[in-house]
């Protein structure tokens, strides 16, 4: 008998909550767009927040409300711009796919006895968080001799959500391929090393070192000293030189490579030559 | 009166944290702690629950031993607390939805907390009033948020730490729950006069 009475028991109220739920359902339904759920759909959902939105739902919610561009999002790339624009109606521009650069050659080579053979020259040993902020926040900039070298502590390779970053002999290198250009590496970079670029655009220039070419020379082997002699090769005349630095302008720039055979520090790569 | 207030709060807060003493919400604790933001959010939501599950299992306590069936507190008492959460979620979605965004995908993550039936056993088990009950929940939930928010801070600093290979990411983050608890279980024997 008891039991009887406890199954009635709980069987009723189980009966009653979901009825009081189905109601509430009813009648705290609140309509969507259904073009929220289509804009949803479409996004790669990998939340990265490389639109600058608190994840792909926010993304969505800000393009059907009209304040956000379509076409931000990087790792959709072009498919998912024209199905965003397809679903809103309009026409979207195409996008060119854009990978992340790290502009930095200098990659530390050390011969038998420890004596540095090429790449950026470490003046102190830092011994603190195994951060990059933090190691860029120490007195004197730095570990490192260059003030604008990679430092390779990983703070980038811990913020890319795709695995797409290492650290080869202190340098951080994007694998190019699982890149989907999202730029969360380039927020969290102190040294601002990180840009995008064209994946198959692949002459591009790495090193941000915006000393004097002796200052550069004293710390690291491979950084740009600002020769200019890229730029006088240059058939296009599409390199200048600003504040130390070579800098490709890429509306004119056509991938010949020349600029990368002439380079004496050998800084410029061509994915013609080497690739990255 | 009030000192007997007093003591629920301090007892919830402390000596009987839920998570740090009791071991309750065990599973929240360690896995919404990543970041003091999210873990601030959890806290909210599960003082939110608790204090209105309280409310809501008072009054079905109630029927259950006009009826003498108080051997099936716990299982009704699930249910209770799974359909208020989920009533509670649809309404806040339509008359408040700034709270709504606020407390987010957490709501129906503790829907199955055993922090929360927790609280309603132990109210059942000392045979609060409503008041104590509501107090007791309330309390017990600002507890949880200061176990939570305690220890996701502690491991957003351990996270940038250098320690062994070994210990990195979760075992250490179970040694650092171990020594908070630890840390905890020193206020047992506070009491209000």
């Amino acid at each position: 008998m008891d039991i009887i009475i406890a199954v009635a028991i709980l069987g009723g109220l189980g009966l009653i909550f979901g009825l009081v739920l189905a109601a509430a359902s009813k009648v705290f339904y609140v309509e969507t767009d259904p073009r929220l759920d289509q804009l949803n759909e479409c996004l790669p959902g990998a939340n990265c927040g490389g639109c600058g939105y608190a994840g792909c739902g926010g993304y969505a919610e800000a393009v059907l409300n009209g304040e956000a561009p379509i076409g931000r999002c990087a790792s959709g790339g072009n498919e998912c711009a024209q199905a965003m624009a397809s679903i809103m109606g309009v026409k979207a521009e195409v996008v060119t796919r854009k990978v992340a650069l790290v502009r930095c050659s200098g990659e530390k080579h050390y011969d038998k006895d420890g004596n540095l053979t090429s790449g950026a020259r470490v003046k102190a040993k830092y011994e603190g968080f195994k951060d990059c902020l933090s190691a860029s926040k120490v007195g004197g900039s730095g570990p490192l001799s260059c003030k604008f070298g990679c430092l390779g502590f990983g703070t980038c390779v811990k913020a890319c959500k795709y695995n797409a970053i290492k650290i080869v002999n202190g340098v951080a290198k994007v694998n190019e391929d699982r890149c989907v250009g999202c730029m969360s590496c380039a927020a969290v970079c102190p040294r601002k090393l990180i840009v995008p670029v064209e994946p198959k655009r692949n002459v591009v220039i790495a090193c941000a070192s915006l000393a004097k070419g002796a200052v550069t020379t004293r710390g690291c082997t491979v950084g740009c000293i600002g020769c200019g002699l890229c730029k006088k090769i240059c058939p296009q005349e599409a390199i200048t030189i600003e504040r130390n630095l070579a800098i490709i302008d890429y509306t004119k720039c056509d991938n010949c490579g020349l600029c990368a055979t002439v380079c004496p520090k050998k800084l410029i790569k061509d994915s013609n030559v080497e690739k990255l | 009166m009030t000192e007997s207030i007093l003591g629920i709060i301090l007892s919830a807060l402390l000596t009987e944290n839920f998570i740090l003493v009791k071991f309750y919400g065990i599973c929240p604790f360690m896995g919404v702690s990543k970041k003091i933001d999210t873990a601030l959010g959890m806290g909210m939501a599960v003082t939110f629950v608790m204090a209105l599950a309280s409310a809501a299992c008072y009054g079905v306590d109630l029927i259950l031993q006009a009826l003498s069936l108080t051997y099936m507190q716990t299982v009704v008492f699930i249910l209770v607390i799974a359909s208020i959460v989920q009533v509670v979620e649809m309404f806040l979605k339509k008359a408040v939805p700034a709270l709504y965004k606020a407390l987010g995908v957490f709501l129906p993550l503790i829907t199955t907390n055993c922090a929360v039936l927790g609280v309603v056993l132990v109210n059942v088990q000392e045979g609060y009033g409503f008041l104590h009950s509501v107090v007791n929940g309330a309390a017990g939930g600002l507890g949880f948020t200061l176990a939570i928010v305690l220890f996701a801070s502690v491991r957003e600093r351990v996270d940038k730490a250098e320690c062994p290979e070994c210990f990195k990411g979760f075992p250490i983050a179970l040694i650092t729950a171990g020594l908070l608890a630890l840390a905890f279980m020193g206020f047992s024997g506070l009491k209000i006069f």
